[in-house]
Formats: structure tokens, sequence, C-alpha cells
């Protein structure tokens, strides 16, 4: 069973108009190799699932720069003013979820279900009448399951069955989207025989993994970013 | 001191010993630079650590571990890392001693608005919603005006709310306030201001109960 894909290949499979997780909180996690090939390949009319649109000019950004993102699903973006400005022209759809909802529509999604209940945002402008159940005497709101077409992750270490292993804070949101989209493709610089990892040790299970990009090495885009660093 | 050093001094001594602590985006994350290098705290960042601490020297930075703010940080002894749903269900689960977060508006009844002007700057709800909401106690810290000269501390919010009812206290760059039954009482001052120009600067009724830089 091997999932060894060209960066090319792995990310050829992805139509314009799919609905498209993306790993990765900030910098870490952020798959920028595969993100990089989608800006090359120029697929169009995507909607974006992550944490947040990186920095203008890294990741995620230069997707929504690039003109093919029609819409972004998303929890925080005071980080990237330029996407700030798209959304407030019209030019970009963003949905905005508390964090850790939109981490458990994730999370329920890959498990299987469809929605659960939950209080938070309850008695804000992001809850709608409709979205309220009365069970058993309680007021509860509904949040949905959201899956995905495809799921972009970026793991420290794989095998070729698909195990991954995530490091630092770069685990975040990764191994839930790995469950909840029905196509994922993973990015590793460190690909490995099957046997090398503990197996209660394995973050990510390779039966949710489709094809693997190793990469000859990181890129800058994965290192330090200066104006983070406090002096 | 600059307004900033000001709060961020102050806020400081809000963390008790041995307490799970989130720090915000903004002028929160910046209070972990201000606590004693041994001191007995769990600081949790909602991108999934329990454990962070100061910004490693250059050599030991780890690009693959921020805050959720983007700086990057280090870990203490006995830190963990883990998925965004493991990190909310600690600050759902109500495991959190402390939160402090920042503010566009804070009001008298301890509503907090945080994450969208519409129009104009919404950065986005963030995990502030689930922070406010879940936390036992929550600090707002915040410029007592915005950059404009106007009050940020204010009777009713106006902007979208974050969490209503959800403040515990309030430290500005002017003074330190509990959200009470009866409204905002001021419990210190941190800076010589009398208590008519304090109250001038803020929309908010105020009622006096100060120790410290009197006027």
């Amino acid at each position: 069973m091997k999932k060894n894909q060209t960066l090319e290949n792995a990310i050829a499979a992805i139509p314009s108009g799919a609905v498209v997780m993306v790993g990765g909180f900030g910098n870490p996690g952020t798959p920028f190799s595969l993100i990089n090939e989608l800006v090359r390949q120029g697929q169009t009319d995507l909607t974006l699932i992550k944490n947040d649109a990186n920095e203008p000019g890294h990741g995620l950004s230069r997707l929504i720069e690039n003109g093919q993102v029609r819409k972004l699903i998303t929890t925080h973006i005071g980080l990237n003013k330029g996407v700030i400005d798209l959304m407030n022209q019209g030019v970009l759809e963003v949905e905005f979820h508390p964090q850790g909802m939109l981490a458990e529509k994730i999370r329920t999604a890959g498990a299987g279900s469809f929605g659960f209940l939950t209080d938070i945002g309850i008695d804000s402008e992001i809850t709608r009448p409709e979205d309220l159940l009365e069970w058993q005497g309680q007021t509860y709101k509904v949040e949905m399951a959201l899956p995905a077409d495809y799921a972009l992750i970026h793991a420290a270490q794989a095998d070729g069955l698909g195990n991954l292993l995530y490091q630092g804070s770069a685990i975040n949101f990764s191994p839930l989207m790995a469950m909840a989209a029905n196509h994922v493709i993973v990015e590793t610089p460190d690909l490995g025989v099957p046997g090398r990892f503990k197996p209660e040790q394995v973050h990510t299970p390779g039966a949710f993994v489709d094809s693997v990009v190793p990469l000859e090495s990181l890129t800058s885009d994965y290192g330090i970013l200066e104006h983070h660093v406090r002096r | 001191m600059s307004a900033a050093e000001r709060i961020l001094s102050r806020a400081v001594s809000e963390i008790i010993p041995g307490s799970i602590v989130n720090l915000g985006i903004g002028l929160p994350t910046q209070v972990i630079h201000y606590l004693p290098d041994d001191f007995d705290v769990q600081i949790h960042s909602e991108n999934g650590i329990l454990g962070a601490w100061k910004q490693s020297a250059p050599e030991a930075m780890d690009p693959f571990l921020i805050d959720a703010a983007g700086a990057y940080v280090s870990l203490r002894e006995g830190a963990s890392l883990f998925d965004s749903a493991v990190s909310f269900a600690i600050i759902r689960r109500a495991r959190l001693d402390l939160t402090m977060i920042g503010a566009f508006e804070v009001d008298a009844l301890g509503n907090l608005a945080n994450w969208k002007i519409p129009g104009k700057f919404s950065p986005g709800i963030g995990g502030a919603m689930e922070l406010a909401q879940k936390t036992k106690r929550i600090v707002v810290l915040t410029t007592h005006t915005d950059k404009q000269g106007r009050p940020k501390i204010l009777k009713n919010c106006r902007l979208p709310l974050t969490a209503k009812i959800c403040v515990n206290r309030i430290i500005s760059d002017l003074a330190v306030m509990d959200v009470a039954a009866q409204g905002l009482v001021v419990r210190e001052k941190l800076v010589q201001i009398s208590d008519a120009d304090l109250q001038a600067q803020t929309e908010a009724e105020l009622t006096f109960a100060t120790r410290g830089a009197e006027s």
C-alpha cells in the first residue's frame, strides 16, 4: 500500500470548486509546500477551512491574494490586514466560528457524526433562532459537523502507510482535519519506512491518509518569522 | 512607564501561584515576560499548549512552537502539547483559573466586545467566546481610552458582544476596576489622577474604593 506521491500529482487531484481543509495555526503546521503547489496549478473557486489566513504573502494568504478562493471558513484573521480588507470589500466571503467550535465541528465530522449541542455563543449575533434546540427543558445551540473534500496536512514525520506524527504547536487542527476530509494529502520532510514509530505514539493512523508527499527540505516559509521575535 | 507597561506590571500580580492561566492575543500574551522565572504557573495557549513559557535564546528558538499570537515560546518542565479539540475541551470544562483578555469595549455589566468592528476591523472570534464564557475569572487588560481618546469602558457595549456578563476585573493604564452589583468599583489608581478626571475618561459610572496613587 504505497502512498508516496509527487507534489504535482498529489495536488492535481484537487478540482476547482473543492472544499479544502488546511492544517496549521499561524505558521506551525501550515503545509506551505502543498499550498504553494496549489497556487502554481491555479485551481479556483475554492472554499478553504483553516484556523487563520497566515500572514500577507505566506501560506493560505497566497491563495487568497491570487484570487483562487471563494469562501474562507476560519476563526481569526487579525494578523492579516490584506485579507480583512478583501472581506470588507466583499471580494472574499468569510465565515467566522469560535475556535473550539470550529475544531469540534471538524472533529465531529471526523468521527462520522452529524452535529453536537453547545451553549457557546448562544446569546451572541453568530447564533440564529433556527440554530436553537429545546430539549428536556434546556435550550442548546446545534452545531453541525464540518466535513471537507480534501485536507492538506503537514506532518513532522510519516511512514509509507501514512501513519503521522506532529511536533510542537503544529498539532493544532491537523489530526482533526486528517479525519474529516474525504481525501487527505500530507507533506513531510521526514518520510520513513513502516515500523519506525512505536505504535502507541502514532498521532494519525494511516487509514485516514491517502497520499504522502516527501519534502526534500523545508524552505524559509517554515522558519522563524523575524517580526515575531521579541528583542 | 508607558501605558502598556503600567497595565502589564499591574496585571502580573493577578496570577495566583499554582493556577492555570490563558493569556489572550495582544497585551495579555506579554504578561508572561513580567513573571519571575521560577513562578509556579501553567500557561495555557489555545493553539495546544499547557506549560508555555518565555521565548528561548535565539539558537534554541523553535519555529514549530508559538503561542496563539504567533510569538515564539518555550516549554516548561511537565508541559503538554495537544490538538485544538483537546485545547478547547480544557477551556469549556472550566479547567482554567484565569483568562486575561483584550477588549475593544467593556461595560459596567461586565459585557465584553473584542471580535468585530463591523466594516472596519473584524479580526474574528478566535478563542475569545469560549474563554470569556467558560473561564472562572476574566480580567480585561485595555487602555482606558482608544487612540482618539474616546472611552472604551462604557455604560453598555455598542459593538457585537463576545460574551455577556463575563468580566470580573478591568485593568487599564489608569486604574483597576471591579465589576460589582452596583457597577464599576475603582480599587486602585495606577497614576496620579483625581476621581473626577478618571470619571471624565470613563463612560460607565464609577464608584471609588481606592488605595494607592491617590491624588
